[in-house]
């Protein structure tokens, strides 16, 4: 049985809840995917979500991004229940979250630049030169100054997948979601992405990633969230469970994973 | 018989240019419409979709020849008597616009799920999503076909002959009537047939180009 809900704190200043996950179901017809998952994440925590394929965790990263709807239960984002119906509630959900996927979907007719100023004249209404400005800023936190006017087919994996997180961070979204984003990548430029989001969590960004990387997971992450069968097997401090897991399930994947 | 003569050329490229009217009315009407249509076709109001399938079922499951009947002949009938040019560009813009409907609407439809998913989580609506993301990657994707289409267009306004309309084809007739020199004749008009699709083929290329010079 998952051995859930084990004493949760955040190492960082505990506040209120950013994202709070309470009982989620989501079926995909026959298929039930997510199975009553709860758990909350605090303003500035790094929560990594871990488990086999098929353990429900992109799922429930694109339930909280508003990707999917759900069949039950309840996600809140900065207080705003996620899925309800209406543009104005949409506007709020995509204000608070920010999301990075594994096959990047940088614009491809595009250029870097204009990648990120896009959302940033259309939907924040900024000026283009303001606009513009704001990219300069998120492209050298990212380190690609030089790739301003380059187009994505012109970048290498690991830089597409730094333009892709510089985008979403010139929203200045309230929480981040990195579904797999180094999956695709080799391990050289898997380390140049992962750098990135340590910077972004140093920086005090609110982050939930699914990964695979379980050194990511150890270095970065505050808590740790196990997936097995669409259920929170086991979650916690990062340090704890993973020195003193709790479940064989939980064990076991940790050791396939080193 | 009367002697073919410079005069008979003048005659058929005065023909050819009725046909390359034709083919801009056919074209820019069955754009317009075609557009709709498409976006029609992939609206999220199931009626919507059902109307405009329905409209293209119906367009593409009838001969061209049949369509020109009913707006010249049919309508006349009705108390509405086009003129041959308008009856022929009404016809030509129905069937135009099945055709780039479908074929656009694929080419919105390929362009990866991602890209909405992308743009919908950086707050773009659904107008936006459309405009600045998924329509100029569709385009790429359409040259291609829709050129090819383009010289499908070209090549049936010929059937704009049953109803009386004088362009190139009917004005080679014309011209073999009276000068029974079918070889010579038949074979300037496919030349001039010729010499205005290969150009688009030519532009479509160059269009190509210059759409992935850009990436």
């Amino acid at each position: 049985m998952p051995a859930a809900e084990a004493t949760r704190e955040a190492p960082r200043a505990p506040s209120e809840a950013i994202v709070r996950i309470q009982d989620v179901v989501k079926e995909f017809g026959p298929l039930r995917v997510l199975d009553g998952v709860s758990f909350d994440i605090a303003r500035g925590q790094v929560v990594a979500i871990v488990g086999r394929s098929g353990s429900g965790k992109s799922t429930l990263l694109r339930c909280i991004a508003g990707l999917e709807t759900t069949q039950g239960g309840a996600i809140t984002v900065c207080g705003h229940a996620v899925g309800r119906p209406g543009s104005a509630a949409r506007a709020q959900l995509r204000r608070d979250v920010g999301m990075v996927f594994q096959s990047y979907n940088l614009f491809p007719h595009l250029t870097v630049e204009r990648n990120i100023t896009l959302a940033l004249t259309l939907v924040k209404k900024q000026s283009r030169a303001a606009a513009n400005a704001k990219a300069a800023e998120v492209l050298a936190m990212v380190g690609l100054t030089d790739k301003r006017t380059a187009y994505p087919e012109q970048l290498s994996g690991g830089q597409q997948q730094r333009v892709a997180i510089a985008r979403s961070l010139a929203l200045s979204p309230q929480v981040m979601l990195f579904d797999e984003v180094t999956s695709a990548l080799d391990p050289e430029l898997t380390a140049e992405v992962l750098g990135v989001m340590e910077e972004l969590a140093r920086r005090g960004m609110t982050m939930i990633t699914v990964t695979h990387e379980m050194g990511f997971a150890r270095r970065v992450a505050d808590l740790v969230v196990f997936m097995h069968k669409g259920k929170v097997w086991e979650s916690g401090p990062t340090a704890e469970l993973f020195t003193t897991p709790k479940t064989a399930e939980f064990s076991q994947f940790v050791s396939s994973e080193l | 018989m009367i002697q073919l003569n410079a005069n008979h050329f003048l005659y058929l490229l005065q023909a050819a240019q009725w046909t390359l009217l034709l083919s801009l009315i056919a074209f820019a009407g069955g754009s317009v419409v075609g557009l709709a249509l498409a976006l029609l076709r992939v609206s999220r109001i199931g009626v919507l979709r059902v109307l405009a399938s329905g409209y293209i079922q119906l367009i593409q499951g009838t001969p061209l020849l049949i369509i020109l009947f009913l707006s010249y002949f049919g309508l006349g009938i009705m108390g509405f008597k086009l003129v041959p040019i308008v009856a022929a560009g009404l016809s030509l813009t129905l069937y135009a616009a099945a055709f780039l409907g479908e074929i656009w609407r694929g080419c919105i439809e390929a362009v990866p799920r991602t890209q909405w998913e992308a743009s919908d989580c950086l707050g773009l609506n659904r107008f936006q999503q459309y405009a600045y993301v998924i329509l100029p990657q569709s385009v790429r994707l359409a040259i291609p076909p829709t050129v090819g289409f383009m010289v499908q267009i070209v090549k049936n306004t010929s059937l704009a002959s049953v109803i009386g309309f004088v362009e190139l084809a009917r004005a080679g007739q014309i011209v073999n009537n009276s000068t029974f020199e079918p070889f010579t004749i038949f074979t300037v008009v496919a030349a001039i047939y010729f010499a205005m699709c290969y150009p688009l083929s030519l532009a479509a290329r160059a269009l190509e180009r210059k759409a992935h010079a850009g990436r």
